[in-house]
C-alpha cells in the first residue's frame, strides 16, 4: 500500500507543476458550463413544461459536472498503459511482485483525484456566487449530500473499472487508437455529458439508467439535486455497486487470460 | 500550394501504412460527432423549437460550424500539435528551410483522418439542405459558401492564435479550446440563443458569428439585409491579426531559442 | 565567408525546485535565473575549411550553429555568412546552407527515403535536371541507391544518418552545419559518414562546420579546431598546433625480460605489470631516444613502441587546463 501512497504523492506534486494549465483548466471549464447553462436557458424559455428538472437543479448538475470533469472525463487514457502493451515492454512490468490490475487501477484513481482536487474548489466557489439561477445549489438535503459523496466515490470507481476494460483490450487489438476514440464518445454520450439523461426519450431513458455509464457522473449528481430521493438513491448506488464489481470481475478474468497469451507468446 | 499538396500526398501515404488505425479513427471521429447531433436531436424531440428556430433550421446551421471547423482542422491542425513541434526541436528544423514557416506547420500535420467529421457534416447538410424551407436561390447558395469560407477562415485564424501563444509558454493552451472546441461545439445553435453578451462577444472580440449567426439569418429568410450575407468576409480579415501575433512569436523564438 | 564578431546571448531560465512545498509556491510565483550562454565569441571561417567545433555539454555549442543558421537571434555581437546576416534574411540564407542534427530526422518516417527527397527538392526549389545528377551522385557515394526506397522507420541508424546527410545536401549549400553526425553510429557506418564528408568537402568545396563528442572525427576530418567552453572561444587553431602543445610528453609502452626497470629524472613509470611497463618521458628533460637507451641497457626489450597524445587526452587535458 505505501508505493501506491508515494506514488501518488509525486503524481500530486507533478500535477501542481502546471500552474498556468490548472488556471486554464479551470477558466475553460468555467466558459464552458456558463455556455452550456445558456443553451438549456435558452430552451428552458422555450418550453418550461417539457423541462424534466428545475432550472436551479440543472444548475447545480452542470456545475457539479465541470467542477469534478477531471474524475469522470472520457477521453483520459493512459499513454503509458497503452504503449507498454502495444512495445511488448509490459513484460518486464510482469517481473515486478505488483498485481499489474490493481497498479493500473491506482495510476489511474490518482491522476484523475488529483486533477479534481485541484479544480474544483475554484469551480465550485465561483458558481456558488453566480446570479440565481444560475447558482449552484446546496445540495438537495443532508442525506443526498452524504450519500452524494458515497455515490461520487463509487462512480469514479465505476469509471475506472471501465476504463480498464479499454487498456486491457489493447492485449487483443494491438492498436488502441480506433477503440479509444469510440469508447470515449460512447461513455461521454451515455454517461450524460453531453446532455443530462433526463433529457433523454423516456423510453430511452429506462434503458440507459442501467447501463454502467449511468453509474459513472450521472447518479451521483442527479442525487446531489435532488432529482433522485427515496429508494431511488438506495437503487441507484446498488447499481454502481454491481457495477464496479461487474466490471472489476470482468476486467480481472480478462487480464488474466491476456496475461496468460502474453506468456506463452513470450511477450 | 504546389508544395502543400506534396506535403499532403507524402502525409497520406504515410497515415495509409497504418490503415486499420486510420479507418478506426476515422469511424471514431464520426462518431463523435453523432453524438452531439444525437443530443441536439432529443432537445428538439423535447422542446420542438429554440428561439423560434426550428430543428431543420438549426442543423443547418450545425451543419456549417461544423464543415467550417473540419475543414481548418484537417488542413490547419497543424497548429494544434504545435507545442510538440517545438519541444522535439522540429521547428528549427522548419526555420533552416527556406520557406514560409506558416506553410510549413500548416502541411506537416494534416490530419486526414478528421474526414470522418467533415462527412458527418457534408451528410447533416445533405439533409438539412432540402428540408430547411430555404429557397435556393443562387444568393442563398452564395450566402452558404461565404459562410464556409468565413468559418474556415475564423477557426483557422484561432488556430494560428493558439499555435502562437507556444512561442511564450506550452502551460495553460487549454484555454485557448474555450475557442476552437467550443466554436464548434457552441457553434451548433445559432450564436444569438446564448443571449446579447455572449452574442457581443463574438461578434466584436471573436469572429464566430460573423460567419454563423448573421448569414445564417440572411440564408433562413429572417432578415433581407444584404450586408449580413457578406459578413463573413470580415471573418477573412481576422487572419490579419492571427498572422500578425505569429509573427511576433517568431521573433520572440528567435531571441529566446525555445 | 562566415564571421562572427562579440557574438553575445543570454537566457533567462525559470527555476523549478522539487518538493511539494516548492510546486505550491510555484503556483504563484515564479523565479528567474540568467545565463550567459555566448560570451563575445568571435572567429572566422573561409570557403572551403573543415572546422571542428568542440566543447563539453552546455558550453554554447548548439547556441551558436542556432545563431549560425538563422534560427536565434544574439543580443549583441555581428554575424555575416555568404554577405548575409542569418537572422534578418532568413530564407535567403538558408537557402546556401544544410544542417543535419545528429540526434533528429529530418526525413518523413512513414514513407520511402526518396520520397522525401521529392519533397526536399520542391521545398528548396531544386530543378529537376540538377537534382537528378545530384541525387545520382550521392547516392552512388553513400552507397544508399539500394535502401532509398525503403520507408525511414525501418533502416538502421547508420543507413538513416546516411540519408540525413544527403537529404541535407540536395540543395548543395555552401556550408554544412553537422551537429554530431556520427553520434550512436557503429564503426563501419562512422568511417562511411566521415570519408563521405571529406569528400563533399575536397570536391564541391563546402565549408562544414562539425560539432561532436567524438574525437575520431575530429582527428580524421578537421584541420582546424575551435575549443568553446562556458560560452567562451577558448581555442582557435589547428590540431597540429594543439598536439604541439602537448608534445612535450610521449609514452613509451615496453615488453621485456630481466630486472625492474629503474627510472632516472625525466622518466616515471605509469603502469607496471610483469614483464610490460609503460612509461611516461619528459622530452624537455630526456631526449626519447636517450630514454630508449637507458631502458635497453638495463633490460631485454622484446617490443617497444613510443605514443604520442591522442586527441581524446589533449581535449580532456584542455578541459582541465581551462576549467571547464
Amino acid at each position: 500500500m505505501r508505493k501506491y501512497l508515494t506514488f501518488f504523492k509525486i503524481r500530486f506534486a507533478n500535477g501542481l507543476q502546471y500552474r498556468a494549465a490548472a488556471w486554464a483548466g479551470v477558466a475553460t471549464q468555467f466558459a464552458w458550463g456558463g455556455m452550456t447553462l445558456l443553451m438549456f436557458w435558452a430552451f428552458y424559455q422555450n418550453g418550461k413544461n417539457s423541462f424534466p428538472m428545475t432550472f436551479p437543479e440543472l444548475s447545480s448538475y452542470i456545475w457539479l459536472q465541470q467542477a469534478f470533469l477531471a474524475l469522470f472525463m472520457a477521453w483520459y487514457f493512459d499513454n503509458d498503459i497503452f504503449s507498454s502493451v502495444t512495445s511488448g515492454n509490459i513484460a518486464y512490468e510482469l517481473c515486478r511482485p505488483v498485481d499489474i490490475y490493481a497498479m493500473w487501477f491506482i495510476k489511474n484513481l490518482a491522476v484523475r483525484i488529483s486533477r479534481a482536487v485541484l479544480r474544483c474548489m475554484p469551480i465550485l466557489i465561483v458558481a456558488i456566487f453566480l446570479p440565481k439561477p444560475f447558482n449552484i445549489s446546496p445540495p438537495a438535503s443532508v442525506i443526498s449530500g452524504l450519500f452524494f459523496l458515497v455515490s461520487m466515490a463509487l462512480g469514479l470507481l465505476v469509471m475506472v473499472a471501465f476504463s480498464m476494460l479499454i487498456y486491457i483490450s489493447t492485449f487483443y487489438t494491438l492498436s488502441p487508437l480506433g477503440i479509444r476514440i469510440l469508447a470515449t464518445s460512447v461513455i461521454e454520450f451515455f454517461a450524460g455529458g453531453i446532455i443530462p439523461i433526463p433529457f433523454f426519450p423516456e423510453k430511452l431513458q429506462t434503458v440507459v439508467q442501467i447501463l454502467p455509464f449511468a453509474s459513472m457522473q450521472n447518479t451521483p449528481f442527479l442525487i446531489y439535486n435532488g432529482y433522485m430521493g427515496g429508494s431511488q438513491i438506495f437503487w441507484g448506488i446498488l447499481i454502481q455497486a454491481c457495477w464496479i464489481l461487474g466490471l472489476v470481475v470482468l476486467g480481472k478474468i480478462l487480464m488474466q487470460m491476456a496475461l496468460k497469451k502474453v506468456v506463452v507468446q513470450g511477450g | 500550394m504546389r508544395l502543400y499538396l506534396k506535403y499532403a500526398s507524402i502525409i497520406l501515404r504515410g497515415q495509409m501504412q497504418y490503415k486499420v488505425s486510420f479507418v478506426m479513427s476515422s469511424i471514431g471521429q464520426f462518431l463523435v460527432a453523432f453524438t452531439t447531433f444525437l443530443a441536439m436531436y432529443f432537445m428538439f424531440n423535447r422542446f420542438n423549437s429554440v428561439n423560434g428556430f426550428t430543428f431543420s433550421e438549426v442543423l443547418l446551421c450545425f451543419a456549417v460550424t461544423l464543415a467550417a471547423f473540419s475543414l481548418a482542422e484537417c488542413f490547419v491542425r497543424g497548429f494544434d500539435t504545435f507545442s510538440g513541434i517545438i519541444s522535439n526541436g522540429e521547428f528549427d528544423r522548419i526555420m533552416v528551410r527556406p520557406r514560409n514557416e506558416i506553410l510549413q506547420v500548416l502541411a506537416s500535420r494534416i490530419e486526414f483522418t478528421r474526414i470522418g467529421r467533415l462527412l458527418q457534416a457534408v451528410l447533416m447538410l445533405i439533409y438539412a439542405v432540402p428540408t430547411s424551407q430555404v429557397v435556393w436561390s443562387s444568393d442563398k447558395i452564395a450566402t452558404l459558401v461565404l459562410m464556409l469560407i468565413g468559418g474556415f477562415c475564423v477557426f483557422s485564424g484561432l488556430f494560428i492564435i493558439y499555435a502562437s501563444i507556444c512561442f511564450f509558454t506550452i502551460e495553460g493552451l487549454e484555454f485557448m479550446n474555450i475557442f476552437t472546441d467550443g466554436g464548434r461545439e457552441f457553434g451548433k445553435y445559432p450564436i444569438s440563443i446564448y443571449g446579447e453578451g455572449v452574442l457581443k462577444f463574438l461578434t466584436y472580440v471573436v469572429p464566430i458569428a460573423l460567419f454563423q449567426y448573421y448569414p445564417f439569418l440572411y440564408l433562413i429568410g429572417r432578415t433581407d439585409n444584404v450586408v449580413y450575407m457578406f459578413l463573413p468576409l470580415v471573418g477573412v480579415i481576422f487572419l490579419i491579426p492571427c498572422l500578425a501575433f505569429w509573427e511576433i512569436g517568431i521573433r520572440h523564438y528567435k531571441s529566446t531559442g525555445s | 565567408m562566415i564571421e562572427l564578431r562579440d557574438i553575445c546571448k543570454t537566457f533567462k531560465v525559470a527555476k523549478r525546485n522539487a518538493g511539494l512545498g516548492e510546486a505550491v509556491k510555484a503556483l504563484f510565483r515564479r523565479e528567474y535565473s540568467e545565463i550567459r550562454a555566448l560570451k563575445n565569441v568571435s572567429f572566422k571561417i573561409d570557403e572551403g575549411e573543415m572546422v571542428g567545433y568542440i566543447g563539453p555539454n552546455g558550453a554554447g555549442k548548439s547556441s551558436t550553429i542556432k545563431i549560425m543558421s538563422g534560427i536565434l537571434t544574439p543580443d549583441s555581437g555581428e554575424c555575416v555568412i555568404n554577405g548575409r546576416v542569418p537572422w534578418k534574411e532568413r530564407i535567403e540564407h538558408v537557402k546556401e546552407i544544410g544542417v543535419v542534427f545528429g540526434q533528429r530526422s529530418q526525413l518523413w518516417w512513414d514513407v520511402p527515403v526518396v520520397d522525401s527527397f521529392e519533397l526536399l527538392k520542391d521545398i528548396y526549389r531544386v530543378d529537376e535536371l540538377s537534382f537528378r545528377k545530384n541525387l545520382n551522385e550521392l547516392t552512388e557515394l553513400l552507397d544508399i541507391g539500394e535502401i532509398i526506397r525503403t520507408p525511414a522507420r525501418q533502416l538502421s541508424l547508420g543507413q538513416r544518418m546516411r540519408c540525413e546527410i544527403a537529404a541535407s545536401l540536395l540543395h548543395n549549400p555552401r556550408v554544412l552545419f553537422l551537429d554530431e553526425p556520427t553520434i550512436g553510429l557503429d564503426a563501419v557506418s562512422k568511417i562511411a559518414v566521415r570519408n563521405f564528408i571529406r569528400t563533399i568537402n575536397k570536391e564541391r568545396c563546402t565549408t562544414v562546420i562539425l560539432t561532436t563528442h567524438d574525437m575520431q572525427d575530429i582527428e580524421a576530418l578537421t584541420e582546424r579546431i575551435l575549443l568553446i567552453g562556458k560560452g567562451k572561444i577558448l581555442l582557435d587553431g589547428t590540431l597540429n598546433e594543439l598536439k604541439k602543445r602537448n608534445s612535450t610528453y610521449k609514452t613509451l609502452v615496453v615488453d621485456y625480460t630481466g630486472e625492474r626497470i629503474k627510472t632516472v629524472s625525466g622518466l616515471r613509470v605509469t603502469k607496471d605489470l610483469d614483464g610490460h611497463v609503460e612509461l611516461v618521458v619528459d622530452t624537455t628533460l630526456l631526449p626519447v631516444s636517450q630514454a630508449i637507451a637507458i631502458i635497453s641497457s638495463q633490460v631485454d626489450v622484446s617490443d617497444i613502441s613510443v605514443m604520442g597524445a591522442t586527441a581524446e587526452e589533449m581535449v580532456v587535458s584542455l578541459y582541465k587546463e581551462f576549467e571547464i
